[in-house]
């Protein structure tokens, strides 16, 4: 009796896989045109997103570009060694953190800052106007952004020299002295994009329910206390929200900011040089390629742990604010 | 506002005016300075300095640099890499977003995911650029500043959740009526989608007028440099300003390098002023629907 039911189910378990691999194709017959739509992005995710990952193993490769990928030599760790045995590396994953984490907090302070003061504001004309100014900057590209540095920092007639000499003041050789470019770079990144991520976090304000102030106007509250009690704690999730989603890039630099407007000056690197820009000219100018793409795979690889680490504090802190 | 406003709150107020009003200053003062530097003439802002008002008002570095074809090719190359991109990044992602829409697709989740895992992890720029460069062999083609940028992950998920908004019923009662998959795209979603295309288009249209990082890696020839890339060429060195004079013969002529710079950035920006209004009523939707449904 339990062997005609053991032999039963064979059968039975063949007809299920046959089930499974015959409802694939039933599915993908029935639903062919929308499978048809999405085939040539899921082709080019495949080459321009997939394909890179395969080109991983060149960072364990002494890569030649004659050999190519397939013929090239395989040398374990030894790119890793090289780069960490250099010294550069302390350099510019300090910058980038120290950057990155100066852009972030900057950035966010005065996108929140300026979303809650035009808020608070009256004219419509004045608030109109205003806020297309503040938006203005972030469509701009940083090699246009790059000119406009050049007319304040530069040591004959920029902006800047012009000022103190008024005061009498020796000229500023800002493209000498890399001390300043932590600050001008803050000050760039809060013109370029603080009126533009303020926009989100107006969004937010606008969806808080104005019973809220007007009860709090019939208690006596003044405007202080309803920003401080009322506009603040109800923005603090959509800041962690995008603080978290910013951490989780806090390892890759920002190439098109910095190369459009530090380039290739290397007196400004020991503050500037990221580890995007210093893997762009190991690549460019020195061709080597298995370094590079070392470095760049530990940066990948960092960056997506990181992404994951941040996401589970984020759902542990504040569930509503995790991405997924 | 029955309740009257108090003295302090007043003050507060003020304040917050006095300090958008600084900041917006602040934004604007680059572009005022860069456009009366341009207008000035080249030995008044060697002998004073950038400026704030055209000190010698003069157009010659713009006459300069429009009787040289360098700009007008670059206007072309950058014209066509954000008509012809845009397009085509919208016909991709459109169709890929509305598949991953539909909810009886069953592997709509596995697709997202297999998108959703290059947002997190790349393959770096060595891989990329080998590949494009040597095993695409794209180098020096225009198509290399639209096909490896032609799909964004996020774009695409923006524009997904947007469709996935849409009322199910209206899909449902024309499948009924006998619609197919394609009238249903094509007759239903789309039209009432227009608003959320037009964002995502300029969200494309932007990053592709913008780029110069692929032309850096990837472009040697000079006719096919886009603007962006041109700005940061003349930024850094002295080719492009010393092409543009060498027509000059006039005696003593000293190439104009920094009010040619000005100018040239200048034309750049221009059709984005120009479009500016749709440019910030679109990104500001755009936000929106990503902030409360991204």
């Amino acid at each position: 009796m339990s062997e005609a039911t053991a032999s039963a189910l064979t059968p039975q378990e063949a007809t299920k896989k046959r089930g499974k691999f015959a409802a694939f194709i039933y599915e993908l017959i029935k639903n062919k045109f929308l499978y048809l739509l999405a085939l040539p992005g899921m082709l080019w995710f495949f080459v321009f997103a997939y394909l890179p990952m395969v080109g991983i193993i060149i960072a364990f490769q002494d890569f030649k570009a004659m050999k190519g990928i397939l013929g090239s030599e395989f040398v374990g760790l030894k790119n890793f060694q090289f780069f960490f045995r250099s010294g550069d590396w302390i350099q510019i994953v300090t910058n980038t953190l120290f950057l990155n984490t100066l852009f972030i907090v900057f950035n966010t302070l005065a996108a929140v800052v300026i979303a809650v003061m035009v808020t608070e504001l009256g004219g419509k004309w004045f608030k109109k106007i205003t806020q297309s100014v503040m938006i203005f900057p972030h469509f701009l590209s940083w090699t246009v952004v790059a000119m406009f540095v050049m007319a304040f920092v530069a040591t004959d007639g920029g902006f800047i020299n012009q000022f103190i000499a008024l005061f009498g003041f020796e000229p500023i050789q800002f493209l000498s002295s890399p001390g300043y470019w932590p600050l001008i770079l803050v000050l760039l990144k809060i013109w370029h994009g603080a009126g533009f991520g303020s926009i989100v976090y107006m969004a937010t304000i606008s969806g808080i329910n104005p019973d809220i102030y007007e009860s709090a106007s019939i208690d006596g509250a003044s405007r202080f206390q309803k920003i401080r009690f009322i506009t603040l704690p109800l923005l603090k999730p959509t800041v962690i929200l995008l603080t978290i989603l910013a951490v989780g890039g806090i390892f890759n630099g920002d190439f098109g900011m910095i190369y459009a407007i530090v380039g290739r000056n290397p007196m400004l690197y020991p503050t500037t040089d990221v580890i995007d820009t210093y893997l762009f000219r190991s690549m460019m100018d020195l061709g080597d390629m298995s370094m590079s793409a070392a470095i760049g795979f530990m940066q990948s690889l960092v960056g997506f742990i990181l992404v994951l680490t941040v996401n589970a504090i984020a759902k542990k802190v504040a569930p509503e604010s995790a991405i997924f | 506002m029955s309740i009257k406003e108090s003295f302090s709150d007043r003050i507060l107020k003020m304040f917050f005016y006095i300090a958008i009003a600084l900041f917006s200053v602040y934004c604007l003062i680059p572009f005022w300075s860069v456009i009366a530097s341009s207008l000035t003439t080249e030995a008044s802002l060697v002998k004073n300095g950038y400026m704030f008002w055209p000190s010698e008002f003069s157009l010659d570095a713009y006459k300069l640099i429009f009787q040289d074809n360098t700009i007008y090719k670059s206007y072309g190359v950058t014209t066509f890499v954000t008509v012809v991109g845009t397009a085509l990044s919208m016909i991709f992602t459109s169709a890929m977003a509305y598949t991953l829409s539909v909810k009886s697709v069953k592997y709509r989740n596995h697709m997202a995911f297999y998108i959703y895992f290059t947002m997190l992890f790349h393959g770096g720029l060595v891989a990329t650029y080998l590949l494009i460069s040597k095993y695409l062999d794209m180098k020096d083609s225009i198509w290399v500043l639209i096909i490896p940028s032609m799909l964004s992950a996020w774009n695409m998920f923006l524009l997904r959740n947007f469709f996935a908004s849409i009322d199910d019923s209206i899909a449902e009662s024309a499948k009924i009526d006998g619609a197919n998959d394609a009238y249903i795209l094509f007759r239903i979603i789309l039209p009432i989608s227009l608003p959320a295309i037009a964002t995502i288009g300029l969200f494309y249209a932007l990053s592709y007028w913008n780029k110069w990082f692929d032309a850096m890696l990837y472009i040697n020839n000079k006719d096919l440099f886009p603007l962006q890339y041109l700005i940061q060429r003349i930024m850094n060195n002295l080719d492009f300003i010393n092409q543009i004079s060498a027509d000059v013969t006039l005696p003593n002529f000293i190439p104009p390098a920094m009010t040619v710079r000005l100018a040239t950035t200048v034309v750049t920006i221009g059709p984005i002023i120009f479009l500016y209004p749709f440019l910030q009523k679109y990104f500001v939707k755009g936000l929106m629907v990503g902030a409360v449904k991204g």
